[in-house]
């Protein structure tokens, strides 16, 4: 194949843009500073398309496209963010506030949340859908660290994180649908995973405040990913 | 195997058949064997060694007759058919083959439910005994691989799908011409068939009946397809709830492999192919082609985006063909009289037949096949039989979860993909059930919505949270205790669903919403708005829960 069919140009929100024909209609967006949501893609990680925030539309079909798993296509016209997609992500970010106990003012990654940033960056001010109250249960028994389902969102960047880049595969999900959780091991309790090497990696990049540090009080949990992309940068070197 | 031992093997059968003067067959699949139909067998055949008839006189267990409601049935050679039957009535059955018929039992065939239907996926159920290969041999089985391996090129194959214009039968209605094309122009090192037997909408058992009746057939259109696209493995994935359409296949895949229609060098040729069976664990969402090969592979049961599509990246990240049973079970008879005889059956867009398994409020339920384009009019008063109780009809559902609910005023309307999707629902996998004047509409959405709520697996966020917030305002509509607000909520999440889910589930789950809010709005209202629920289902002591 010739170089220059690598190269794919297109038009995002009207701006022409290009990138390599293996790259994401999401990360040409981030190249050049335009903001999709995204709760469950995370660079370094692979990518799954389940939080459904990053939904754009694309001219010549009628179905919204997850703009983290869409490759791009040479003079694709991607929109991303229409007053239809703003509605849609609205309602989705209003759904997952719904679904657990989303309690800012008690959580420790209050003002370091990323579903907190993106409800107020969409000037979510109230939730127009009735709330569950679930009893969502809380797992201390890791010496390090802490399991809050009230907070979980369910984005798998944990399960992601510890089989992809620790390799060691101690969370992953159980049930379905609205009873689906995440679990370490074969839901035992964190602290009696035999697989669980302590790395703290699942901590750092979920984005809320359903796993963090013990010891850390309301509004002290800072995530630190710095390693993600270093540790992804070292592995393709060596391919 | 060799076209002339294969025709040796059809001979000699037919000859062993013809020693029989007499025929009695049993049906021993699911549904008449749950009515007892194995001790009416047992029976019939210790009545027969009794007598010491057994050398005219042939019981054979065959697979489903149609008639599933009127069971165990039995049918004679001479050409009698018996319902409800009981192993007390062996000998009078007997009896009847050489006297007069016994009329207190007799099932007539000449009504509409058996007249106007057309059998071609069904050719050979109620016929052959699904456990035996040489009956199916006899019946012009695997002479259609026969003539494929030894007279066609793959692409003449495709080419006699595509000018069927058979479409895929598991719901969706893709070409199932122009599937095979594109894996088998799909570069990959290795590639896969698969058999999507994980049949779960309520109500429909067209491939359980399939796989327990003629189990043969699919797994010759599975070879048959295999040879077009160029794959040298199979899976069948049946759910677990069929564990005698597993048996049958286990006996089927085994028998076949014994005659070397299955394995290496098929019919000394230099086509392999082989099949195995993957069993469901009970997730409705694993009838999704994503879901269903990461099933297969191991994985936890869940879609994953599209594209990459399953022709492209599939099972083990190779080239896949993924067909329903039924698409499969249409393959033979197709490579047998050629495409374009089965495209003289059906309508201009939908061609074929389709197996539907009519439950509900009709008089005649059970399997039936029919021609594309019949009218929902002719399915439910023709085949059906008309409501039972002399109670009004009130609406037909397809499609099971992601389908809809037709009310009278499509009762006209012919049966075929685009039809049924233009009224908002869906062909689907052939699941209709029939509703009278005693089914509450909203009644029946919250029923699927439950049911898509248990089945959402959980991984994105509109169909995991969405679903539950249908559900809840359903469930408020049906307590009666829902305001105006409530019904545009609702319809607000049916709108989101359908267009962020990333799946066909969370799509098509408001499905049965949508349609009976647009053909039953004043139910709705009537619940909301006047605290009334006309059918009288709603609001009574069953739907409250304990507090």
């Amino acid at each position: 194949m010739s170089r220059a069919a690598n190269i794919k140009t297109l038009k995002i929100d009207g701006r022409d843009v290009s990138a390599r024909q293996e790259e994401t209609i999401l990360d040409v967006a981030r190249q050049n500073g335009i903001f999709i949501p995204r709760l469950c893609e995370l660079s370094g990680l692979s990518t799954v398309g389940a939080c459904r925030l990053c939904l754009v539309e694309v001219k010549g079909t009628n179905r919204l496209l997850p703009a983290c798993v869409t490759r791009v296509e040479e003079s694709m016209e991607v929109t991303t963010n229409s007053e239809r997609l703003q509605r849609y992500r609205k309602s989705i970010l209003e759904l997952l506030l719904t679904e657990r106990n989303h309690i800012c003012s008690v959580c420790v990654s209050n003002g370091h949340c990323e579903l907190q940033t993106l409800a107020q960056k969409l000037d979510i001010t109230h939730v127009h859908f009735p709330y569950r109250y679930p009893k969502a249960a809380v797992d201390a028994s890791h010496d390090r660290f802490v399991v809050d389902h009230n907070r979980c969102i369910l984005c798998t960047r944990c399960v992601r994180v510890c089989d992809e880049i620790e390799g060691a595969h101690t969370w992953d999900v159980m049930g379905r649908g609205i009873d689906a959780l995440v679990i370490t091991d074969l839901n035992q309790p964190w602290g009696a995973s035999e697989t669980c090497t302590g790395c703290g990696k699942c901590v750092h990049v979920c984005p809320t405040g359903a796993l963090s540090e013990k010891g850390r009080s309301v509004a002290e949990m800072l995530k630190r990913r710095q390693f993600l992309p270093y540790l992804t940068l070292m592995r393709e070197d060596r391919e | 195997m060799t076209p002339e031992e294969l025709e040796q093997i059809a001979e000699s059968e037919r000859e062993a058949q013809k020693r029989f003067t007499h025929r009695v067959h049993v049906c021993v699949a699911a549904g008449c064997l749950s009515c007892q139909s194995q001790p009416l067998k047992d029976a019939l055949d210790k009545e027969v060694a009794q007598r010491g008839i057994g050398e005219r006189c042939q019981v054979k267990g065959v697979g489903c007759m149609g008639l599933c409601a009127e069971g165990p049935l039995v049918s004679t050679s001479r050409g009698t058919m018996y319902k409800r039957a009981t192993p007390a009535d062996a000998g009078e059955i007997l009896d009847s083959l050489e006297g007069q018929e016994v009329s207190r039992l007799v099932c007539p065939t000449d009504v509409p439910f058996f007249a106007r239907q057309k059998k071609i996926v069904l050719e050979n159920s109620g016929v052959i005994d699904p456990e035996k290969i040489e009956d199916y041999i006899a019946a012009d089985g695997y002479r259609a691989l026969i003539r494929v391996l030894t007279e066609m090129t793959p692409l003449e194959v495709i080419d006699q799908i595509t000018k069927s214009g058979l479409r895929g039968r598991g719901g969706a209605g893709y070409p199932t011409g122009l599937k095979w094309s594109t894996v088998s122009k799909s570069v990959g090192t290795k590639k896969y068939v698969i058999c999507n037997a994980d049949e779960g909408d309520p109500g429909a058992f067209m491939d359980r009946s399939v796989l327990e009746s003629d189990p043969h057939r699919v797994i010759e259109g599975m070879l048959i397809a295999a040879y077009a696209v160029g794959a040298s493995e199979g899976y069948i994935y049946v759910r677990a709830e069929y564990p005698l359409a597993i048996k049958r296949l286990k006996t089927a895949i085994r028998q076949a492999e014994r005659l070397g229609l299955l394995g290496s060098d098929i019919c000394s040729t230099r086509f392999n192919f082989r099949i195995d069976l993957r069993l469901g664990a009970g997730a409705f969402v694993c009838g999704e082609e994503t879901a269903l090969i990461a099933s297969v592979e191991g994985k936890r049961g869940t879609p994953r985006p599209r594209p990459p599509y399953p022709a492209m990246e599939g099972l083990f990240g190779e080239p896949t063909l993924i067909n329903n049973v039924e698409t499969f079970a249409n393959v033979p008879p197709i490579i047998r009289n050629g495409g374009e005889w089965y495209a003289r059956i059906g309508t201009e867009k939908s061609r074929g037949t389709k197996v539907f398994a009519l439950a509900g409020r009709v008089q005649n339920t059970g399997l039936v096949e029919v021609p594309m384009g019949i009218t929902l009019r002719e399915m439910v008063y023709d085949i059906g039989g008309g409501i039972p109780d002399g109670k009004e009809f009130k609406a037909v559902q397809t499609g099971g979860p992601s389908g809809g609910c037709l009310p009278s005023e499509f009762l006209d309307m012919p049966v075929d993909y685009e039809s049924l999707a233009r009224a908002g629902s869906i062909m689907g996998s052939g699941g209709m059930i029939v509703m009278d004047e005693s089914s509450c509409m909203v009644d029946v959405a919250k029923y699927f919505m439950d049911f898509c709520m248990t089945e959402s697996c959980g991984k994105c966020v509109p169909c995991r949270v969405g679903t539950y917030q249908m559900h809840r305002l359903l469930d408020t509509i049906t307590k009666l205790s829902a305001t105006p607000k409530d019904l545009a909520l609702l319809e607000e999440l049916c709108d989101l669903l359908k267009n962020t889910s990333l799946c066909g589930l969370g799509q098509s789950a408001p499905n049965p919403v949508v349609s009976t809010l647009r053909s039953f709005a004043e139910e709705y209202k009537a619940h909301v708005e006047d605290g009334k629920c006309p059918a009288g289902v709603c609001g009574s002591a069953k739907n409250e829960e304990p507090a």
